[in-house]
């Protein structure tokens, strides 16, 4: 038995991101925020943009999660700050394709940043929710996705 | 019991797969049990030789479907001790038998004002049927809370339980705090105050005996999947006199007696509440799975899951920086252990644990509430079955602790 498998999906950036996360806090003066959750462990998320002439000035965001999450959400902050938002939604879908295991240009690759690291997760296929979730909510803010605001019933 | 268990894992081809080139260790039975050759079997034989619809030809072979679908009836009622085959009806899963009883006898008997008395360790399907009756009829939904021990609090219970309530709905087995209720004294109480029983048996029907006459019982829900059988076929047993005067919820072939352009006359219970084809191989199948447990024993399953439990509990125990939910005691805990690692996220262990071929579940376990309860967003849980052995047990715990180690190394 070994765990060896799994030091390519916690490496140690991946670890520091989730115990020092970039960016978590609300803002005060966003012009969006998201929340999403993880239906199979309640983990919820929270993304918080503030836009300025159609370019990501801030982005930040709160809530709890696991490891792969947390440092998803943090790389994602890092990666989408003061970035037109054309650009950054092209930037989420490229995330998108990473953890799929599809190959994406290598200049979009340089500019997810740390978060292209998180192409290891194509071997995990079962934590992918975990990743994307930050970034489904982030492109939500960013007018990319439609989001179903679902009231309590 | 190895020369027995080793025979008993022969019979379940699942078990000798391998995941992440290691063998498969299977703990999530609680979330679905795997199925033997003899029902897979079973289900074969059926579509190979005696596939026709039910209740509809006069033909051989409609007649021969049929009869074993009918035959199944009286072997789940058997299981059960049930007082007949009428009182079992047959649907998609505990969670469709448990919104049938909420709509449709739930409507019947609730009113404004009245309530209606869950407890907060149920999952969504034996809680959320209950909230939507309580917001469309304007009764009151109460949650019976949890002791010290994170057991069901009788205490609580009496006191809540009044003159108003009208249904009283529990699990007979927590799938998160490996507690199971005392049915036969809840009933007892509910029965007093003139309440009606709902038990949600989905965890306690592979694991123990269930008498539903002993019990008292008015209502009693549970699904194939989680005894052995195939998905897509679930039970509700209901008292004859009650099934009798509850209203259909669905509405089509098979459930009527006579139809004119403007109106229709059902048929009697059960039957009345199986509108359209019927998940028929699903019943096949799980006539075999209740063959297959009994040749197995009841008695025998829980003496071999009380002597795995027994074993791992106190090893997990010994973990540092692990806690376990629910009571604490391991002859209160059955085959069912929830349990979180400090500063470790459940889904983090779960692929860890994956990674050593070790299949266990982390989430909310479809019990939001009482996560809320415990002050966690998640936990990891491990379940039994009889066909798991004493080498699993350790190879659990051992993979528990490396799976520690691991994340301890790298924080
Ligand atoms: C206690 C309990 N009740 C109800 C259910 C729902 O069962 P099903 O999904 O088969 O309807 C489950 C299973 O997940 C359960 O554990």
């Amino acid at each position: 038995m070994s765990l060896n498998k799994l030091n390519q999906l916690y490496r140690a950036v991946v670890l520091d991101h989730a115990s020092h996360p970039h960016h978590k806090n609300d803002l005060a003066d966003a012009t969006q925020s998201i929340e999403l959750h993880n239906i199979s462990c309640g983990d919820d998320i929270r993304v918080f943009v503030k836009i300025t002439t159609n370019k990501v000035e801030k982005i930040s965001f709160t809530g709890n999660g696991c490891t792969i999450s947390q440092a998803s959400a943090s790389m994602m902050t890092d990666a989408l700050t003061g970035v037109p938002i054309t650009k950054a939604l092209e930037e989420c879908d490229a995330f998108f394709q990473l953890t799929m295991g599809q190959t994406v240009p290598t200049t979009t690759q340089n500019d997810l940043g740390d978060a292209a690291i998180l192409g290891s997760l194509a071997a995990f296929p079962a934590r992918i929710k975990c990743a994307t979730l930050a970034w489904h909510a982030a492109k939500t803010a960013l007018g990319g996705e439609e989001n179903e605001y679902n009231n309590f019933e | 019991m190895a020369n027995k268990f080793e025979t008993i894992a022969k019979d379940f081809p699942i078990l000798s797969r391998r995941v992440n080139s290691e063998p498969l260790l299977y703990l999530d039975n609680a979330a679905t049990s795997q199925t033997p050759n003899q029902v897979l079997e079973r289900i074969s034989d059926f579509y190979q030789t005696s596939n026709a619809n039910v209740h509809r030809g006069v033909y051989t072979l409609a007649n021969e479907a049929t009869e074993a679908y009918e035959q199944v009836r009286e072997k789940v009622a058997a299981f059960i001790h049930a007082p007949n085959a009428k009182s079992i009806v047959y649907t998609r899963s505990t969670t469709e038998s448990l919104n049938l009883i909420a709509s449709s006898f739930g409507d019947l008997v609730v009113n404004q004002d009245d309530e209606i008395l869950i407890t907060i360790m149920e999952h969504h399907s034996n809680l959320i049927p209950w909230q939507q009756l309580a917001k469309r009829t304007h009764a009151k939904l109460r949650y019976v809370m949890l002791t010290d021990d994170q057991t069901l609090d009788l205490q609580d219970f009496r006191k809540k339980l009044n003159e108003h309530t009208k249904i009283v709905s529990v699990a007979q087995t927590s799938n998160v705090l490996g507690v199971t209720n005392p049915i036969k004294l809840i009933a007892k109480l509910a029965h007093e105050k003139h309440a009606y029983v709902v038990v949600d048996a989905a965890q306690s029907v592979a694991h123990q005996k269930i008498d539903v006459q002993d019990l008292n019982v008015d209502f009693l829900a549970f699904s194939g999947h989680k005894m052995l059988g195939p998905t897509g076929i679930g039970v509700l047993f209901g008292k004859p006199e009650l099934l009798k005067v509850m209203p259909p919820i669905q509405f089509g072939g098979e459930m009527i007696e006579n139809v004119t352009q403007t109106q229709a006359k059902w048929q009697q219970a059960p039957w009345k509440f199986e509108a359209g084809t019927p998940n028929i191989g699903g019943v096949i199948g799980l006539g075999a799975a209740i063959d297959y447990l009994k040749a197995i024993g009841m008695p025998w399953i829980e003496a071999t899951e009380r002597e795995l439990i027994e074993r791992l509990l106190p090893e997990l125990e010994q973990v540092a920086g692990l806690t376990i939910y629910g009571p604490q005691n391991v002859v209160q805990h059955n085959g069912i252990v929830a349990f979180n690692l400090k500063n470790l996220h459940p889904h983090d262990v779960a692929t860890g644990l994956d990674m050593l071929g070790v299949e266990v579940r982390a989430g909310h376990h479809c019990a939001q509430p009482l996560m809320t309860t415990l002050g966690v967003e998640a936990t990891v849980r491990a379940s039994l079955s009889f066909y798991n052995s004493l080498t699993d047990m350790d190879r659990f715990v051992y993979a528990v602790k490396m799976v520690k180690e691991f994340f301890d190394r790298e924080s």
